[in-house]
């Protein structure tokens, strides 16, 4: 049994969240245990850590910060623990240096990296880049395992204005092509993060839910 | 690449879809829990419900419903009809809603789309913008399903939600609603040329054709038809096959 936490932070719905990683695990028939909980100590009891986010950088960054231990405790768990850790959205961008949105805002400072404004050179191309795109993996990485991607392949929902460009090109591990590279997915070791949503990209983000909670980094 | 996208629309009257949906292997072809998988199974990009619930009382079977869409529909879910408080827009979210959908009460209170999309985020806030071309080139705001005017000019509305943190505009030809002629192309093309974001075309799609012409002609990124499903005249698939075929980039067609 791998008991997962989908930390809630008061960032919208997590109930949708919880029932697609449920819904993964009995796909591929992984004993899971989803909890939803903004409790810190249930951190330590985790075997795997999500951290979801919509709206604004600085608004979830904020709403993080306000539950008392839990900046700590994800440091404690992620960074020393080494415990999988997915991040999704702006839980993913929230895992970079700073974002910039409205106004500079520190982030966790796990992926060296800003969150800027993505910039299609196309400037007919709408921003958010909404919808459903195809996603390029950089190299190998166990949480694109049996999933076809490239132009061809599945499709993931992505809705953002802001995507993290890491500093460092091995943290970057899958790109998205809108008017030019948009970061998809970033992450090492045991942390890794999305930009685009698994929980609302159907065959592709239950697979990638399922590699995820099979995954040991 | 970003593909464009394919939306159904449900009508949902008292937690009931209002204009039954002609599938052949529903249980319950009222109910629109059965409708959003078969539309989800089908390869609709999004889904989108609006709440036509008169009744105060009876708005709560609206967050039954979206709750167990959520559930079991892993797609993009967009939710409309009466938001019009802050707190509304929390309940429908809460539920399992992705995006919501303001109508009415973006055109009587402008501060309420730059509320919304401060307190949630511009990427779950729609303005549902319906007009009418009232005269060559010229486009109108209607309210009350289109029986009122107001004398806004439509693409300075529209630019100006855009303004305010909108995220995606939803734009229903109100002239062409109901009708089966198309949407209202140059009414399309003109506010989706004239912002910045994302615009959902809907209104008036009798034909594939209209599918079509909505992106190319009408510039929009997404179209939205609810009769032409339901009724059953044409599915989901059959309907992106013919889009991809004219064209236009579309997720989930098999070459």
């Amino acid at each position: 049994m791998t008991k997962t936490v989908i930390i809630d932070y008061g960032s919208g719905n997590l109930h949708s969240a919880a029932k697609a990683f449920e819904r993964a695990a009995h796909d591929n028939k992984i004993k899971a245990q989803i909890i939803v909980s903004n409790r810190p100590e249930d951190l330590e009891k985790a075997e795997r850590i999500v951290l979801p986010g919509v709206g604004a950088f600085k608004d979830c960054r904020n709403g993080l910060m306000a539950i008392d231990g839990m900046r700590a405790a994800l440091q404690d768990q992620v960074i020393v623990k080494g415990k999988p850790f997915l991040g999704i959205c702006v839980g993913m961008q929230l895992m970079a240096t700073r974002g910039v949105e409205h106004e500079v805002t520190p982030g966790l400072g796990w992926i060296a990296g800003d969150v800027v404004p993505i910039e299609p050179a196309d400037k007919n191309l709408k921003i958010p880049h909404m919808g459903w795109n195809t996603i390029r993996p950089e190299g190998q990485h166990a949480l694109l395992d049996g999933i076809l991607l490239g132009d061809e392949g599945l499709h993931a929902y992505f809705v953002h204005s802001y995507h993290l460009k890491p500093t460092l090109p091995e943290d970057l591990i899958a790109t998205a092509d809108y008017g030019g590279e948009v970061t998809a997915m970033a992450g090492y070791d045991n942390i890794v993060g999305t930009q685009f949503h698994p929980e609302k990209s159907q065959a592709l983000g239950l697979a990638l839910i399922a590699n995820f909670l099979r995954w040991r980094p | 690449m970003l593909k464009m996208r394919l939306i159904p629309c449900l009508d949902v009257k008292d937690g009931r879809v209002v204009k039954g949906v002609n599938f052949v292997d529903l249980r319950d072809a009222g109910d629109p829990v059965e409708c959003a998988r078969a539309y989800d199974a089908a390869g609709a990009d999004e889904l989108c419900f609006l709440d036509i619930t008169a009744t105060h009382e009876n708005r709560g079977l609206m967050f039954d419903v979206i709750k167990r869409t959520a559930e079991q529909c892993f797609m993009p879910l967009t939710v409309g009809g009466g938001v019009r408080k802050l707190e509304d827009i929390r309940n429908l979210l809460l539920a399992g809603a992705d995006k919501v959908s303001i109508n009415s009460a973006a055109v009587s209170d402008r501060a309420f789309v730059k509320a919304a999309a401060e307190k949630f985020g511009s990427q779950c806030i729609v303005v549902a913008i319906d007009a009418k071309e009232t005269s060559p080139g010229k486009f109108e705001i209607f309210t009350h399903g289109g029986r009122k005017e107001t004398g806004i000019d439509a693409v300075d509305f529209a630019k100006e939600v855009t303004s305010l943190g909108a995220g995606e505009i939803l734009l229903t030809s109100m002239d062409r609603d109901g009708t089966g002629k198309g949407f209202n192309i140059a009414l399309t093309r003109a506010i989706a040329d004239a912002v910045s974001i994302p615009v959902i075309a809907s209104g008036g799609v009798g034909t594939l054709d209209h599918l079509v012409e909505g992106i190319r002609d009408g510039h929009a990124t997404a179209v939205l038809a609810a009769s032409i499903f339901h009724f059953g005249t044409f599915k989901i698939g059959e309907a992106k096959a013919y889009m991809q075929a004219a064209g236009i980039p579309m997720r989930g067609v098999v070459q």
